[in-house]
């Protein structure tokens, strides 16, 4: 069998081991991490809305996105979007325009938003809206990667992405577009 | 075709390679911005270094473990010995499905096994997803770089190409409206096909869990609506733990473009709820790799392409011209280990200036492995004709102190009355290069004179 095959290579070849080193976090490099997540998240095509209540995000929605499908699995935006399509079929959330979603913990070095399948609704949720949104909370923006794995630490999750902006490419000589395939435009709101 | 000889085809358009060179240098120094901004960027790469190393000393217990608990998560793992074995692992998954259209996201390893052509020639539709990899696989053409896969192609071009597949306006060669044609052309498949395939760029033996980094978003898109998942991975994916790959994500992204992460890293531990998740582990050569004391360091490799948008030669000889998945200076190190006599010449495609072993972030020494191939492949007699004979010569040279100072004069006298006569094929570093004016006399000269 292959599996035995190629395991008793590895094992014949492999060199002397050697040991795993120390990861270090390097520390909090930043005196302001609201400000250093959005100045990243800015430069990577994202938005980042400071709010102090849900109902500065409701206004900001009703502002920038009325007439758009909107699904959330967020309690208090509740009455202003869908909440069946939690059990529908992922291919019919195709026409959503916008998507407010929680991310667990941001990082504060490259914007990037922790989110796991619990957050997501749905796994395709982030990916398939034209618009995604995620509400973050202030006090949880990380310094550095390292410090988000602390974080996340042993947890077990189906599915979990860092995501930092919309969608982008720049297969075509290097030209940056935003919106590949999935959301054209991604807002942060960061919630004290 | 070897290398030099396509080097030379490409180098025949002068203003095209300027540009391809001056385009993978402006990534080049994007690279260089994002590292700089980074304090501790040596220690990363240190640790990155070292994380693999360890890995690679380990890699049976690693592989085993990975397996293990992956199974738990409830995803189905298989092994796959050679290139052909994975090819016909991932048919006979889709002939279980009955399935003949597959999306597919970015995998340098379906490249190396040519998966797409046996797909294809196995009654199975295959649809990459990832923008330039989409431009390339209309074109008939396989990518020119790990990371830009069509960074050869003008948007003029992809222009005449989506006005000819996907219907977009002639002339038509804006770049966003190309991507939105693209856009909308490639979400019809993502809604109606039910596998999707992915490569891996990490595996995490601790937790059983898999890590696919895109800008696009196209693998989840692919993954999150079909029903069933292949991901494709070389045995030397694996991290040992989670925690490894916080090191793993600063470095990938900022040493391929200089972003400070890719928009999605996608993290996958168990299928969704209703869904198949398969991984093929893929030796393909590896084990072997890993016995080549001098070559094993090439197996920490995380196809960053940054040694490529550094080299001097890759920037000005294309991708295609190493007939191999992965181009450029660590493609030339992979490529003789797959077969030597068809890729003996890509080690020579070097200055061995060094550049890429400098900006590698797990910290291959590149140009030191491959002055090592050249003398296994001259050694072993695979090295190319032209460059043995070059070779053999400057050896000569070198060797005997008096032929040394003969030839240096032979030099002068040739290069300044008949420099014609080291523009011949025998010489292939004239190509392409100006050879410098030759000193009146060389410094054994000037010293024997005056010295007294
Ligand atoms: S060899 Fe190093 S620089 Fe080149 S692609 Fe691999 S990781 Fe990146």
């Amino acid at each position: 069998m292959s599996r035995e095959k190629i395991l008793a290579a590895v094992a014949k070849n492999k060199p002397t081991l050697t040991p795993l080193p120390e990861i270090q976090d390097f520390g909090n490099p930043y005196s302001d991490l609201v400000a250093q997540f959005t100045s990243v998240l800015t430069t990577i095509g994202g938005t980042a809305v400071e709010v102090r209540n849900w109902e500065e995000i409701q206004q900001y929605v009703q502002t920038h996105f009325a007439g758009r499908r909107m699904v959330t699995n967020l309690a208090p935006l509740a009455d202003m979007a869908q909440q069946s399509w939690l059990t529908s079929d992922p291919h019919s959330l195709d026409d959503v325009g916008l998507a407010i979603l929680e991310g667990q913990f941001a990082v504060a070095e490259n914007s990037a938003v922790w989110v796991t399948e619990a957050e997501m609704g749905q796994r395709v949720t982030p990916f398939i809206a034209e618009t995604l949104a995620l509400v973050i909370k202030k006090s949880a923006i990380l310094p550095k990667m390292h410090h988000a794995y602390a974080q996340i630490g042993a947890v077990e999750y189906g599915f979990g992405a860092f995501i930092a902006g919309p969608s982008k490419t720049a297969d075509i000589e290097q030209s940056l577009v935003l919106g590949a395939h999935g959301p054209k435009s991604m807002v942060a709101f960061l919630i004290d | 075709m070897n290398h030099s000889e396509a080097a030379d085809k490409f180098n025949k358009d002068f203003d095209r390679t300027t540009w391809h060179d001056e385009t993978l240098w402006w990534v080049r120094q994007k690279r260089d911005r994002a590292a700089f901004a980074i304090p501790e960027w040596e220690d990363l790469r240190n640790m990155a270094s070292q994380i693999k190393h360890n890995v690679l000393s380990n890699l049976d217990t690693y592989l085993i473990e990975f397996e293990k608990n992956a199974k738990a998560n409830g995803i189905t793992v298989h092994w796959a010995a050679d290139a052909h074995e994975h090819n016909q692992i991932v048919l006979s998954i889709l002939k279980e499905q009955g399935i003949q259209q597959i999306v597919k996201s970015k995998s340098m390893l379906t490249e190396e096994c040519h998966l797409n052509p046996f797909l294809v020639e196995n009654g199975v539709e295959v649809i990459d997803t990832d923008l330039g990899e989409r431009i390339v696989q209309l074109a008939d053409e396989p990518p020119s770089h790990i990371v830009m896969p069509c960074i050869h192609w003008k948007k003029e071009e992809i222009g005449v190409l989506f006005h000819k597949h996907l219907g977009t306006p002639e002339g038509c060669a804006d770049p966003s409206t190309l991507t939105l044609a693209a856009r909308e052309h490639l979400r019809e498949k993502f809604l109606t096909r039910r596998v999707a395939l992915t490569g891996v760029n990490f595996a995490v033996a601790e937790t059983g869990e898999f890590v696919v980094c895109t800008n696009e978003g196209n693998a989840d898109m692919g993954t999150h609506l079909a029903d069933v998942h292949i991901a494709c991975m070389g045995i030397e994916k694996i991290v040992p733990k989670r925690k490894h790959l916080g090191v793993f994500l600063r470095l990938l992204a900022r040493s391929a473009t200089g972003q400070p992460i890719t928009t999605y890293s996608s993290h996958f531990a168990k299928p969704r709820e209703g869904q198949q998740m398969h991984i093929i582990l893929v030796d393909n050569g590896r084990s072997r790799q890993l016995g080549r004391e001098e070559f094993r360091n090439s197996l920490k490799c995380i196809r960053c392409g940054a040694c490529m948008n550094t080299c001097p030669v890759y920037r000005r000889s294309g991708g295609h011209s190493y007939h191999n998945a992965v181009a450029g200076p660590i493609g030339s190190i992979l490529a003789p280990n797959l077969d030597m006599t068809k890729n003996a010449d890509l080690p020579f495609a070097s200055t061995l200036c060094g550049s890429c072993s400098n900006v590698c972030p797990v910290k291959i020494n590149i140009h030191e492995q491959l002055y090592s191939w050249r003398q296994v492949l001259t050694k072993s007699g695979h090295s190319p004709t032209a460059k043995t004979i070059g070779m053999k010569a400057m050896a000569a040279v070198l060797s005997s102190p008096s032929v040394y100072r003969f030839s240096g004069k032979i030099g002068r006298l040739t290069l300044s009355n008949t420099p014609f006569l080291v523009n011949n094929s025998l010489n292939p570093w004239y190509k392409q290069r100006e050879m410098p004016e030759p000193p009146k006399e060389s410094f054994g000269e000037w010293y024997k004179k005056n010295r007294k």
